[in-house]
């Protein structure tokens, strides 16, 4: 395999950003400049997917391993995949087209800006998700930042300059300090290159601070109780296209960061914390989805859903067995297709009313019955119904979370009930009930565009919901790899006297 | 005498200083030519040090005089800084009428001053070198006469630098006291133990060096003089003299002064702390453009300083680096401040940047690449300058520096965001002028490119660095 795919998908959004910016259009033609982008990202969807045909799920090893030097002697480019990590880059290759074909609705103003901020992000996105170096995954977690902080600021709603800001300061607050951990961990292992780090381990007396340094990092980014507050605040200023990327990439970042590194390099840290990790999720799943049934903004209440499901993708991860990890993935991924449909659906209705308060709805099945069935599939993913890809996380992780500790996975079940009262309470309130609202009568079902985005997100949903083989098969291995090698389940043991 | 020619880009620059002297004196109106035959000159003076041996590793004039690998990269780096000053900011100084023959003729001074302190390796020559940069720059700083602001900044650096001069002069006599030679190799030599008169001369030398890179507590000038001083002496402040006097504080610092770090490491590490922590919390609340990059810049010394408190010669590397990046950062900082023109004025309140973008997006466009590598963020050049540093502090297991570093960062990352905002979210003002002259655009686009591309080839300047040896 000679041909560098990797570094090809990562390139690839930044050459059609620079395309994009150095090509002169006049206003009339922005649309030309659209179509670079969707061709552009589809192009990157259909490498990926090649890039998940040819991956070989059998192996254990990481694939398509590319290797350049880089500041020399010290840090080495180095990308690669396994089973994790390749289903993270479909998603964020799947989602960001959907994301440039919804953009003509929301974006008023610089779409061509609006374009390379995304390809730019994307670019970053994809690097995030295979890179197999500590310094080169900081360097594409960080820098992801600066399209987003654009995004929000530029396109998005009335107090965009407060969510920006609060956007970048604390996620840049939570990351500092793992650099000082990465840094570390080169002077004490000699290597920042993941794989070496894999086989030499690190010594179990620096793992605890280590642990928590990266934990910073990735809480904020997750975003775990008490320290979401930034979620909701930045989903609800930014424009459709920012919160459906937010919501269903930057968020997947942290919960991968959590299996690569803080369980990955860090084994006895991550058991010595899992009672932390476990109250925090618990918190992070009651508490937010009691405050989702109280908001009264449809995109927070989305944004709250978002905190109270990444708290079930932390739990399952640090059940640290196979089921809980493959469900914490699972989670991730259908997690990331329905909450990128529910924003999508919430800025169609957007477009058209200008308001995202739930009590100016109602009544919209009989304007919009096409709409209306959508955001049934959605809403169902969202609570976890069986038949759609919701449910395969959840039971997975929940039992995970039942094999290691009953009082946990019983308090964990109670969210999905929480999770299942507010759904369907925003579902009754928007789409059923009387018609009061008069600008509700005048609105139109769904255009040609958005019934293709949403449908191209109800097909997964379903389809992983019947048949999760796929996604699970390509996991499976490197999941029981990356619990076999760092003797987790022998550790569990022995904490837990077996 | 055949040593004389390593410091043959010296002496070319003295002759070209007499001559432009002489020939400005007796041709009218030749403010033009003489600044252009300055810049002129610099090219020169950068071709021959470039062509001079590298191999070469001497001292002259009874060793007082160093040429080895630091002196040939920082002059190198000096004079490559003083030239794209000049090229930036020639439309300034005709439009502000501070176009006179002396102009060009102090920058030469100053810079020869500097690099006779880049290559010093003796007390008093260093302190020779020192007070030829600083008088020039007093002049400079005030050379807008007519203007209350500069001459009181012109005022004001000049009382303050002589007394840190003092201090730093007061701090020589009492080295050379204590051990009977002002060369920095002999006082290596004679000074084995610890006497409580070296610890105050050393203490008083750093004061007056702390003072010339405006590091905190010796800062106070720094804004004042920043904002007072014509934009074109402005970036000239913000460049040229802190490199003069970081590889002083190398020199001074790792070769006689090598075995008592003991005694220098904690000032050093309290100057780094309180510069990067003050620095960036004194930003947030400017108004104008220079003394926000004023208060940035001392931050920013904090940081080449956390590199020096090391200890280590990956420590005075990563400092280098540091500056380096610094330089180019600042460069297309103030090429930017050069370009908000309209009607023959200039601009310098963050407000004026409002909204900059929609009329002007390929300039806030590098404006916001110069920010956010100010603030250190991956993947531009700012981040792998404070990468350098961090790798360097953190292998001293100086984890404290590193923390607090790295906190002042994203409180630094505020204030930048702060300038982002204004350009990009807020609603338009007045368009400004988009006529610049090439000198002005290309020191923009070469910057912003660097640091844009940096990431792509890191090594480049890293192993050009690692060359340099200190001992």
């Amino acid at each position: 395999m000679n041909f560098p795919v990797l570094s090809s998908l990562i390139l690839l959004p930044t050459i059609g950003a620079l395309f994009i910016f150095f090509v002169r259009s006049s206003n009339s033609q922005y649309q030309s400049s659209k179509y670079v982008a969707l061709f552009i990202t589809l192009a990157n969807f259909f490498l990926s997917l090649y890039l998940w045909i040819v991956f070989d799920k059998s192996i254990v090893d990481f694939q398509f391993v590319e290797e350049r030097e880089w500041i020399s002697g010290f840090v080495n480019y180095k990308v690669g995949v396994d089973g994790i990590s390749i289903l993270f880059i479909l998603l964020t290759t799947f989602i960001t087209p959907i994301c440039v074909i919804t953009v003509n609705a929301t974006i008023k103003n610089r779409l061509k800006d609006f374009l390379i901020a995304i390809l730019i992000l994307e670019t970053f996105m994809i690097g995030v998700f295979c890179s197999l170096d500590l310094v080169v995954f900081y360097l594409f977690f960080e820098a992801g930042l600066i399209p987003m902080f654009l995004i929000i600021g530029i396109w998005g709603g009335e107090r965009r300059v407060y969510s920006a800001f609060k956007f970048f300061l604390y996620t840049l607050l939570g990351s500092v300090l793992m650099l000082v951990a990465i840094i570390s961990i080169y002077w004490i292992t000699g290597t920042t290159d993941v794989i070496k780090l894999y086989e030499l381990g690190i010594d179990a007396k620096y793992q605890n601070l280590l642990w928590l340094a990266f934990f910073s990092s990735f809480a904020v980014k997750t975003p775990m109780w008490p320290v979401h507050t930034w979620l909701p605040d930045a989903h609800v200023e930014a424009p459709t296209a920012g919160s459906v990327l937010l919501a269903a990439i930057l968020l997947k970042m942290a919960g991968y960061g959590f299996i690569r590194f803080s369980l990955g390099l860090f084994p006895d840290a991550s058991l010595y914390f899992v009672p932390l990790v476990y109250t925090l999720s618990l918190i992070a799943i009651i508490y937010t989805s009691l405050v989702a049934l109280m908001q009264e903004d449809m995109k927070k209440l989305i944004a709250y859903s978002s905190v109270a499901h990444m708290g079930f993708v932390t739990l399952g991860i640090f059940t640290m067995t196979q089921q809980g990890i493959e469900g914490s993935i699972f989670q991730m991924i259908s997690h990331g297709l329905v909450s990128a449909a529910l924003f999508l659906c919430v800025g169609v209705v957007y477009d058209r009313l200008h308001t995202r308060l739930i009590n100016r709805y109602g009544g919209l099945v009989s304007i919009m019955p096409k709409y209306a069935i959508v955001f049934m599939v959605f809403t169902l993913g969202a609570l976890g119904l069986p038949g759609t890809s919701g449910f395969i996380g959840e039971f997975l992780v929940l039992m995970g979370a039942f094999k290691k500790n009953i009082l946990v996975a019983t308090i964990a079940s109670l969210g999905v009930i929480l999770g299942a009262a507010y759904m369907l309470w925003l579902y009754k309130r928007i789409i059923f009930g009387k018609l009061i609202n008069e600008d509700v009568k005048k609105m139109v079902d769904l255009k040609k565009f958005e019934i293709v985005t949403l449908w191209l997100l109800v097909l997964p949903i379903i389809f992983f919901g019947f048949y999760p083989e796929p996604l699970i098969n390509s996991i499976e291995v490197s999941v029981a790899n990356m619990i076999d090698i760092n003797d987790l389940d022998k550790i569990n043991k022995l904490v837990l006297g077996e | 005498m055949e040593n004389l020619q390593l410091i043959i880009p010296e002496l070319f620059i003295s002759i070209m200083i007499m001559f432009l002297l002489i020939f400005g004196v007796f041709k009218k109106n030749s403010s033009l030519v003489v600044y252009n035959l300055t810049t002129l000159s610099l090219v020169a003076a950068l071709a021959l040090i470039i062509n001079l041996d590298t191999q070469i590793q001497s001292s002259l004039f009874n060793n007082s005089y160093n040429i080895d690998s630091l002196a040939r990269f920082m002059k190198i780096l000096l004079i490559l800084s003083g030239i794209f000053v000049m090229l930036s900011s020639s439309k300034y100084i005709q439009i502000s009428k501070i176009s006179k023959i002396e102009y060009p003729i102090l920058i030469l001074c100053s810079i020869l001053g500097m690099m006779v302190m880049i290559s010093s390796n003796d007390l008093i020559v260093f302190y020779m070198g020192l007070e030829l940069q600083s008088l020039a720059l007093y002049v400079l700083a005030s050379f807008n006469r007519d203007n209350l602001l500069s001459t009181e900044s012109g005022l004001k650096y000049f009382v303050l630098s002589a007394l840190s001069s003092g201090l730093l002069l007061y701090g020589c006599s009492l080295i050379y006291g204590f051990s009977e030679t002002t060369n920095f190799n002999q006082i290596m030599i004679n000074t084995k133990e610890i006497e409580y008169g070296l610890t105050f001369g050393i203490v008083f030398i750093l004061v007056g060096l702390a003072f010339k890179i405006s590091a905190v507590p010796f800062h106070m000038w720094a804004p004042d003089v920043y904002q007072g001083s014509p934009t074109s002496v402005t970036v000239f402040f913000a460049l040229l003299p802190k490199i003069a006097a970081l590889t002083v504080f190398i020199r001074f610092l790792y070769i006689p002064f090598y075995e008592l770090g003991d005694q220098w490491q904690m000032i050093i590490i309290f100057l780094s702390i309180a510069s990067m922590v003050f620095g960036a919390v004194a930003a947030i609340g400017q108004k104008n453009l220079k003394r926000l990059i004023a208060y940035s810049s001392i931050s920013h010394m904090g940081y080449a300083l956390a590199g020096l408190s090391t200890g280590t010669t990956q420590g005075v590397q990563s400092s280098i680096t540091y500056i380096t990046i610094y330089l180019v950062m600042n460069l297309a900082f103030f090429s930017c401040l050069f370009m908000l023109k309209r009607n023959d004025e200039y601009y310098e309140n963050i407000d004026d940047l409002s909204g900059l973008s929609k009329n002007h997006p390929l300039l806030s466009l590098s404006l916001l690449v110069v920010l956010f590598s100010l603030a250190g963020i991956p993947p531009l050049a700012g981040f792998f300058a404070k990468f350098y540093i961090f790798v360097a502090v953190i292998n001293e297991k100086m984890y404290f520096l590193a923390i607090v570093g790295l906190l002042a960062t994203v409180i630094a990352a505020f204030y930048y965001l702060r300038i982002i905002k204004i350009i990009y979210f807020d609603p338009e003002k007045e368009k400004f002028e988009s006529k610049h002259n090439l000198g002005l655009k290309f020191t923009l686009v070469a910057s912003t490119f660097f640091i844009l591309a940096y990431f792509i080839y890191p090594s480049g300047i890293v192993d050009i660095i690692s060359q340099i040896n200190i001992n």
